[in-house]
């Protein structure tokens, strides 16, 4: 394969003392008096991620997705805080280090106001590409309170990432707390489902024809089943959405895009998995090891970022 | 029906129902029937009668299925037997009550319910009609409840299954649930998961979704989560005899689900080492799927790539009725292949829950 644009270059959480020299008086206080030294997620392996930057030896450009836990705190101004910190920490700490690289800006969930604040803070710094929103939330994506963020993300001509993980406090599953850190990961496919589930019913690419969203770590293959049962179900059930007035795989189709590292399909169903997705043009190169199906990755990056075809 | 079925139908899927509250209390005791009038049950939401998320119509019902004598669907067996088993030939069908004694948060109050819904099930639907089997009721959030319910009616021949609704308290392969399996092992009893419940988590991992539609797509992801929970907690390594049918949850989400399942544990398996065999393995030796809400993919062929992935023995045909998104055995899917067809609709049902020859 020639070298491609890797969506998911994966940064392993800094240290919160790495994040000091970024954080202003009160809040750099703030984190060595109270002793808050990581935002390392707990639904990770150990040490996931990259340490040191470094660009992927099969890619031209990389899209650096710092792996945190920031959503997980109860403050959302001290969560804000240490995600402005985080995003100068990438941008001095890995975005300067080769011009290959390109950066998301991370928002803290917790507060609409403040995630939005923190996108036109950095908006005009052409290296970001994209926001990057956990998976796991308080809500799901589709509900309005999230709206002002998308319309930044489109103001900016920024995507939308969604990155596996988040844990807000309350359970994975609709059935409650799994026992293992490989059911977690398991049913982080059930929380994607959800949340494209979301973003279609509530409108949101009613709301925003242009936004694009990515999810990251997914794991793909699990998409034409949702899709199916949502078409089935919103045939039946769409006098509760009358503004969703195409089919939801349409919507999805057009409007959601995904990484294929890792792909949860073995190799010999890619092609089954990839007709019943019924687009080539919705995945995204990225992320870490495994076989991938060979599709044209770079052309679909450049047809879902705006800011990559600058 | 019978072109489409030579050895006769078998819908695994049929709601009964109490015509009212007041047809339960025969079975109740004098301390449990005065509990309800003064207290009325408790649920895991803030409504006394109804969801949070209203169905799609009165009792998530067909309009046409009110019986002409009033009463709710489902609560008349003349009605039933006049509605879908006559019409559908149906030769046997399976009973899975859905009375709310089983999400009941005291446990106690639930396990009265449950026993007196089973007494009825007897009384008023398998002993006066011999087409029908029916599912154990029981509060399946409390595992030795549970048990002992299902040791009392089991000897019973009708009762084919034991009942558990998909949004259990718990993920199901927790401790807490182990009595239930080892009684259905004991028993030689499938265990049913149906659709449904009030488990008081959330149905999305963020949080409330606005809409019904939501609500009804996410079962497909509780099911999802309760068989990654039976897997991955060894559960059918502990109970090698346990056969567990997924009813109502549609089927298509099961093979990606098997991959990545497959896919971590070669990553992970040193967190589970109880395991002693692939997800995929288990999923295959102990899971069943009934068929409805069958996913609708644009092109039929897809679907049937979907059932052969899953194996043709495991899919086991429903209607849901009298429920609005029932499925009819003549338009459900597109046909199916040669040989898999009485498998579907009759020869799997029989295997699993040991029906005599039509």
């Amino acid at each position: 394969m020639s070298r491609v644009i890797d969506c998911d270059l994966p940064a392993t959480a800094p240290p919160v003392s790495a994040l000091h020299e970024h954080l202003d008086g009160y809040w750099r206080d703030t984190v060595v008096e109270r002793g808050l030294r990581s935002i390392e997620p707990s639904y990770e392996l150990p040490g996931s991620g990259v340490r040191e930057p470094a660009m992927p030896a099969d890619a031209e450009l990389a899209v650096v997705n710092p792996i945190t836990a920031i959503e997980a705190l109860h403050s959302e101004d001290l969560a804000a805080a240490l995600a402005r910190g985080l995003n100068d920490w990438l941008r001095s700490r890995w975005l300067a280090a080769d011009p290959r690289l390109r950066g998301s800006i991370t928002v803290a969930p917790q507060s609409t106001d403040l995630a939005v604040a923190e996108i036109e803070r950095l908006a005009g710094d052409g290296r970001f590409v994209q926001v990057l929103m956990p998976l796991r939330g308080q809500h799901p994506l589709g509900r309005r309170l999230y709206w002002p963020i998308y319309q930044a993300c489109v103001r900016h001509r920024l995507v939308l990432a969604v990155r596996a993980g988040g844990n807000i406090g309350s359970a994975i599953t609709p059935i409650g707390w799994p026992s293992h850190l490989v059911e977690d990961h398991a049913s982080q496919s059930q929380a994607f489902q959800s949340q494209v589930m979301s973003l279609v019913l509530e409108g949101v690419f009613n709301r925003f024809p242009d936004l694009k969203v990515v999810l990251i770590r997914s794991g793909v293959s699990w998409l034409p089943s949702l899709c199916w049962r949502l078409d089935k179900n919103w045939k039946g059930l769409r006098r509760e959405v009358p503004w969703v007035e195409r089919r939801p795989s349409e919507i999805v189709r057009r409007s959601v895009r995904l990484t294929v590292r890792p792909f949860d399909a073995p190799a010999e169903a890619f092609a089954e998995v990839l007709s019943h997705l019924g687009s080539e043009s919705m995945l995204l190169y990225g992320g870490g090891e495994g076989p991938v199906p060979d599709v044209d990755y770079d052309e679909n990056a450049r047809r879902t970022y705006p800011r990559l075809r600058d | 029906m019978a072109t489409l079925v030579s050895a006769g139908l078998v819908d695994c899927d049929i709601h009964n129902h109490p015509a009212s509250e007041a047809r339960l209390r025969p079975y109740l005791a004098e301390r449990w029937r005065r509990h309800l009038e003064r207290f009325g049950g408790r649920n895991r939401h803030g409504l006394a009668q109804g969801y949070p998320y209203p169905k799609s119509a009165p009792q998530a019902a067909r309009v046409d299925a009110w019986p002409p004598g009033g009463g709710p669907p489902g609560s008349s067996l003349a009605f039933v037997r006049e509605q879908l088993l006559d019409p559908l030939e149906t030769s046997f069908g399976i009973l899975n009550c859905l009375h709310a004694g089983a999400g009941q948060m005291d446990v106690e109050l639930g396990a009265a319910l449950c026993r007196a819904v089973n007494d009825w099930q007897v009384a008023e639907w398998l002993e006066p009609e011999p087409r029908l089997r029916a599912s154990i009721v029981m509060p399946f959030d409390a595992g030795d409840l549970s048990a002992a319910e299902i040791d009392r009616v089991a000897s019973h021949p009708g009762f084919v299954q034991a009942l558990m609704l998909v949004r259990t308290l718990e993920p199901m392969g927790r401790r807490r649930y182990w009595p239930i399996f080892e009684a259905c092992e004991r028993q030689g009893m499938a265990l049913g998961i149906h659709f449904g419940g009030y488990s008081g988590h959330p149905v999305s991992s963020s949080g409330w979704p606005s809409y019904y539609l939501e609500d009804h797509t996410a079962m497909a992801m509780a099911f999802q989560a309760q068989l990654v929970s039976l897997v991955f907690e060894g559960v059918f390594e502990r109970f090698p005899g346990l056969q567990v049918v997924c009813i109502e949850g549609g089927v298509a989400w099961l093979p990606p689900l098997v991959w990545r399942m497959d896919r971590l544990f070669e990553a992970m398996r040193d967190e589970v080492p109880e395991l002693r065999r692939r997800p995929s393995e288990y999923v295959r030796e102990h899971v069943w799927l009934t068929t409805q809400p069958v996913e609708e993919p644009d092109r039929p062929e897809q679907l049937i790539q979907v059932f052969e992935r899953i194996g043709w023995d495991r899919l086991l045909f429903a209607t849901d009725y009298p429920h609005w998104d029932y499925d009819d055995p003549a338009r459900a899917f597109a046909s199916l292949p040669e040989g898999a067809r009485e498998r579907v609709y009759s020869g799997n049902a029989r295997a699993l829950y040991r029906l005599p020859e039509s």
